[in-house]
């Protein structure tokens, strides 16, 4: 293998490594699915995972880091850092429609796309209803609402679009 | 942050020194606000909006994290955010004083919070456009951040003023109060006018009557009265003469590294 492919297939081995680190927030995504990886950079047995933060605020942040640390040197990467950038800005369009079943399975309802409308109903991940209401702008973290189904009668958190 | 970012390299001591200065003030804004805001984290009246100004409040620290870390790599000194928030006295710090009135109710609180966030989405809209790089980039992160932030607390605006009458009074009162702290925001230095020639920073004359808009929509809908904008104006928090109350917060918010300088966390 020339060098190229050499740190390409070095890329995919870190990126299935990186499947590993879920959000600590939201345990059944990772943070490839979640869009926080951003690229992977391969330098002489150094491996840099460039990171973008989801909210300003999002307290998680810290975890990950350390998360994705942690998971490269249980693979033998004792070489690792991590780097973050701001541009361009986190946004949940980067989450694959696979990623959002797995919310939706999970209790959480979804992001819709940032070009829909703002005032599009969000369905309940219970029962599907789209008889729902916003109870507050933030629920348990940084990246979700809190919504209620009138239909089912249960409270629900959806996953903002942003 | 854990991770070290490189310096950035400025043309010219005077670009960097306005650099330098204009993101305090930005960064400043926010973690004293992010301060404030935090304090109701357990307080306030309903779990919701105990939950929702904790949001808010770690949006803005996070915010603030950024830009003074940008700032220190701006100064070059070798100070990062964490150097910047802790060891630097009231007088060194560039926040309006808007931002670091005490709480008061929750009221006060959203009637702050709304004034600040109108400016904030029409501030980083702006900046959108910065012809330097890394506050174009921090601009793009924190308009997403404050056009939500902004829908909170105008709906607050609008469901407190034109709710009950105990309500209304109390919103229309708060916004008369904090209403003479609201003229800082678009006063203008030579810092601004210079930072706006190399179109690094916005005129801030052109953001007032955008924001002076935005509120007095709100406060229509609100059924509230706007309050004379001719009135007296308190000054100084830019140019580091704050109110007594900043050198407060910061004792709470200084006292643990300044006893245990090498504390880690």
């Amino acid at each position: 293998m020339d060098y190229e492919q050499t740190a390409a297939a070095g890329k995919e081995a870190v990126m299935d490594i990186l499947q590993e680190v879920k959000d600590p927030e939201v345990p059944v995504l990772s943070v490839v699915e979640l869009g926080v990886v951003r690229d992977v950079k391969l330098k002489e047995g150094h491996v840099e995972v460039v990171i973008t933060p989801t909210y300003s605020g999002c307290p998680a942040m810290q975890a990950i880091r350390e998360g994705i640390i942690n998971a490269l040197r249980s693979h033998g990467f004792d070489k690792a850092s991590t780097r973050t950038v701001l541009s361009p800005p986190w946004t949940t369009d980067w989450m694959s429609e696979e990623a959002k079943g797995k919310l939706r399975e999970y209790g959480i309802a979804p992001p819709g796309h940032t070009r829909d409308r703002e005032d599009r109903p969000v369905a309940c991940p219970f029962c599907d209803s789209e008889d729902t209401a916003l109870r507050s702008e933030f629920g348990s973290t940084a990246c979700k609402a809190l919504y209620f189904c009138n239909a089912c009668q249960q409270p629900f958190e959806q996953f903002k679009c942003i | 942050m854990s991770e070290k970012q490189p310096a950035i390299e400025i043309e010219g001591e005077a670009l960097r020194s306005h650099l330098f200065e204009y993101c305090l003030r930005l960064g400043d804004d926010r973690l004293v606000l992010g301060h404030r805001l935090s304090e109701w984290c357990g307080h306030a009246a309903i779990l919701e909006e105990d939950i929702a100004l904790a949001n808010v409040a770690l949006d803005f620290i996070g915010q603030a994290e950024y830009i003074l870390d940008l700032a220190g790599r701006i100064e070059g000194a070798g100070r990062d955010a964490d150097r910047l928030v802790y060891f630097r006295e009231a007088i060194d710090y560039r926040n309006l004083k808007l931002v670091e009135l005490p709480r008061g109710d929750f009221a006060f609180t959203i009637a702050r919070q709304f004034l600040f966030d109108a400016y904030d989405v029409e501030l980083m809209e702006a900046l959108l456009d910065s012809s330097f790089q890394p506050l174009a980039e921090v601009a793009a992160k924190v308009i997403k951040e404050a056009r939500y932030h902004l829908r909170h607390s105008r709906r607050w605006v609008v469901q407190l003023g034109d709710g009950t009458e105990e309500s209304h009074q109390r919103m229309q009162k708060a916004l008369d109060e904090v209403w003479m702290y609201t003229g800082e925001i678009f006063q203008a230095d030579d810092i601004d006018r210079r930072l706006h020639e190399d179109d690094m920073a916005p005129d801030l004359e052109e953001l007032r009557p955008r924001w002076t808009k935005a509120v007095q929509d709100a406060v229509e809908e609100a059924t509230l009265k706007l309050p004379d904008p001719d009135q007296y104006m308190a000054e100084g928090g830019r140019q580091g003469r704050h109110t007594e109350h900043l050198g407060h917060l910061l004792s709470e918010m200084q006292i643990l590294p300044r006893s245990y300088p090498d504390a880690t966390w």
